[in-house]
């Protein structure tokens, strides 16, 4: 049994909780705290009934206790963190920011995952980047004449809490910048629609195009080979429209169905997210088991 | 006699009649109409509001901004208004330019369940000192105790009116009836309603909300707009008038802006297709229209299957990819192969 690296968790919502589970599953990484604002939210309970070790002084706890872990997960927001990064950074720890607070270096582990490990602070982008960016890049990667891409995401209301909600000018920014370094592309944009309908739709993705005579059989292999990738970290991620050349444009829609750890199965996009930050955090495990 | 302020989006609703098209030349012949006949509030942009330029709806042909600029050195009286749907438009990128060109009014919409996606973007708008409207679109979609509650959300961001957007056309009267009336006895700033055609209902429908206390009603010029288009502005103000309400609208100056508007945006004028017909009765966005009929045709499959498709799966306005996904499923049921 490898000696596992020690975690912590800022903030005790949906996605953190969904993380802890997750966390609590890996070979590699271990939860030393769990830390929030209030002892008595959904997620504190939670945490507190899986034996894990809780705080509700929030950033307070790190830096009481700095040495208590070596990595952060942040999943306050986006303005928390740009208040917070700096104080991660001196108490030596780093992190794993799951806002859209453009602090970090961006991650999408089925893009750039090694390269990520060398940086202290690193940013998950937003749940739609996850799901949608691995697509725009595979396509990137077999066409170099790419005029504009789009990224058009939908989720089930339920599944956006108060933080989504109060940052969906940040979503759409930081989709957008992720979008941009990732594929090189610089003419991109991102749209975020919440669908309220019942029962909860799954949360998917479409992925647009504007290339001159694409090459769409090399666009169709490139983009098979990342959804399989994609599988090896979100098992619930499906490719259910291929890439399709229509009016002028290539279409790909990918969906991505949730574990189902502290979120409903329709919560994909939470889901995704999530996974993609585990598998990052265990990047940085193995690396220290192996230096 | 009561007054109604009328709200007239003929250059932005229109935008989807025409595929986002509208040249800074036709803004300003058809303002300089509008205004002389006296309309308060024109909106203007692409269809789905500033910032939504986009292959899921539709790329404009000139930006927002040069649309704005060409309304803005046009009107004199009539305050310029842009409809905003936070998720494609940002207050950063689209609407500080916006305030910054001089636009008087911000409508800030969101599908009808999703209020709080519209606080920043209201509270922005009135701090900035500029008005702010809040506008629950696809209202068909929710019962009324709900709408309330979205209602008053806005409210409580500062909107100073909020909208009832009928935008698939599915409105019936009566609905419409005790939904504007619910809101007239638990808010305190404005309700207003923006009738779609699609049933038949866009004069019926307005003349409801204004006898149930709404105070801002919508209408288009020749009803251009998505769909089978809007409440027809041009009936819609001497009717109200005929009712005993008060527009301040010059009657044959509005019928000139109308006609003005038939040569010069209508590419044909719109009428209320058999299509329109099922995307009222599916409540599908009328502005999917143009999309399901192309990407029907292309897939060879029945558009009135993808609308009543999309319709049982609840998809809102903004979700246009979901008819390339409904479209391709049904094709390959068809043929038992993909493409």
């Amino acid at each position: 049994m490898p000696k596992k690296m020690n975690i912590a968790i800022l903030g005790s919502g949906n996605i953190g909780t969904d993380l802890l589970i997750k966390v609590l599953r890996s070979p590699y990484l271990k939860c030393t705290r769990f830390i929030g604002r209030n002892l008595s939210s959904p997620g504190m309970r939670k945490a507190s009934s899986l034996g894990v070790s809780i705080s509700d002084q929030s950033i307070d706890a790190l830096i009481d206790n700095p040495t208590c872990c070596e990595l952060v997960f942040d999943a306050t927001t986006a303005s928390y963190h740009k208040k917070i990064a700096a104080i991660l950074k001196k108490l030596g720890l780093k992190a794993i920011d799951m806002t859209p607070s453009q602090v970090g270096e961006m991650c999408v582990p089925s893009i750039n995952l090694k390269d990520c490990i060398s940086y202290p602070n690193v940013n998950m982008i937003t749940c739609g980047g996850q799901t949608a960016i691995p697509v725009a890049f595979a396509i990137s990667q077999a066409q170099s004449n790419i005029e504009y891409i789009e990224i058009v995401s939908s989720i089930s209301s339920r599944s956006a809490g108060p933080g989504t909600r109060a940052n969906i000018d940040e979503y759409v920014e930081n989709t957008e910048s992720g979008l941009r370094q990732m594929t090189g592309c610089q003419n991109v944009k991102a749209i975020l629609n919440l669908n309220p309908a019942t029962p909860c739709i799954d949360s998917q993705s479409s992925i647009f195009a504007l290339v001159d005579s694409p090459d769409m059989d090399a666009v169709s292999e490139s983009v098979a080979g990342m959804v399989l990738k994609m599988k090896e970290y979100v098992p619930g991620y499906e490719m259910i429209v291929p890439p399709q050349y229509e009016n002028g444009r290539i279409a790909a829609m990918v969906k991505v169905r949730g574990l189902g750890d502290f979120l409903p199965q329709y919560a994909g996009n939470l889901d995704i997210i999530n996974c993609a930050a585990i598998t990052l955090a265990e990047e940085y495990a193995k690396e220290e088991l192996e230096h | 006699m009561k007054k109604i302020t009328i709200s007239d989006p003929t250059l932005r609703d229109g935008s989807h009649a025409i595929k986002h098209q509208l040249t800074a030349e036709q803004v300003s012949r058809y303002c300089a109409a509008i205004d002389k006949a006296g309309v308060p509030i024109v909106e203007v942009g692409h269809g789905n509001g500033i910032g939504a330029s986009s292959i899921q709806v539709g790329l404009s042909g000139e930006s927002d901004i040069k649309l704005l600029e060409a309304a803005r050195s046009t009107l004199k009286h009539a305050k310029l208004g842009v409809h905003c749907i936070p998720g494609f438009a940002t207050i950063k990128k689209h609407i500080k330019p916006a305030l910054d060109l001089g636009v008087d009014i911000v409508r800030c919409a969101c599908h009808c369940t999703e209020a709080d996606t519209t606080r920043n973007h209201i509270t922005f708008v009135r701090e900035q000192g500029k008005q702010a409207f809040g506008v629950l679109m696809m209202a068909h979609m929710a019962p009324v105790d709900i709408l309330v509650e979205e209602a008053m959300k806005m409210e409580s961001y500062g909107a100073e009116a909020v909208i009832i957007m009928d935008s698939a056309g599915a409105f019936l009267p009566n609905r419409i009836e005790t939904i504007i009336s619910r809101l007239c006895d638990t808010l305190n700033v404005h309700v207003g309603y923006h009738g779609h055609n699609n049933l038949g209902m866009g004069i019926g429908n307005s003349i409801v909300a204004a006898g149930a206390g709404a105070t801002i009603i919508d209408g288009t010029a020749r009803c251009f707009g998505a769909g089978a288009g809007n409440t027809q502005l041009e009936i819609l103000v001497p009717v109200l008038e005929k009712l005993g309400y008060s527009t301040g609208i010059d009657f044959y100056k509005l019928l000139d802006a109308a006609d003005l508007a038939e040569k010069e945006l209508l590419q044909s004028a719109p009428r209320v297709k058999s299509i329109s017909v099922v995307s009222g009765l599916s409540g599908v966005f009328s502005g999917f229209t143009k999309h399901v009929e192309r990407i029907s045709k292309e897939y060879d499959v029945d558009p009135r299957d993808v609308f009543f498709k999309l319709g049982e799966r609840g998809i809102i306005a903004g979700q246009e990819d979901m008819i390339i996904e409904e479209a391709y499923a049904l094709h390959q049921k068809k043929t038992g192969k993909p493409l």
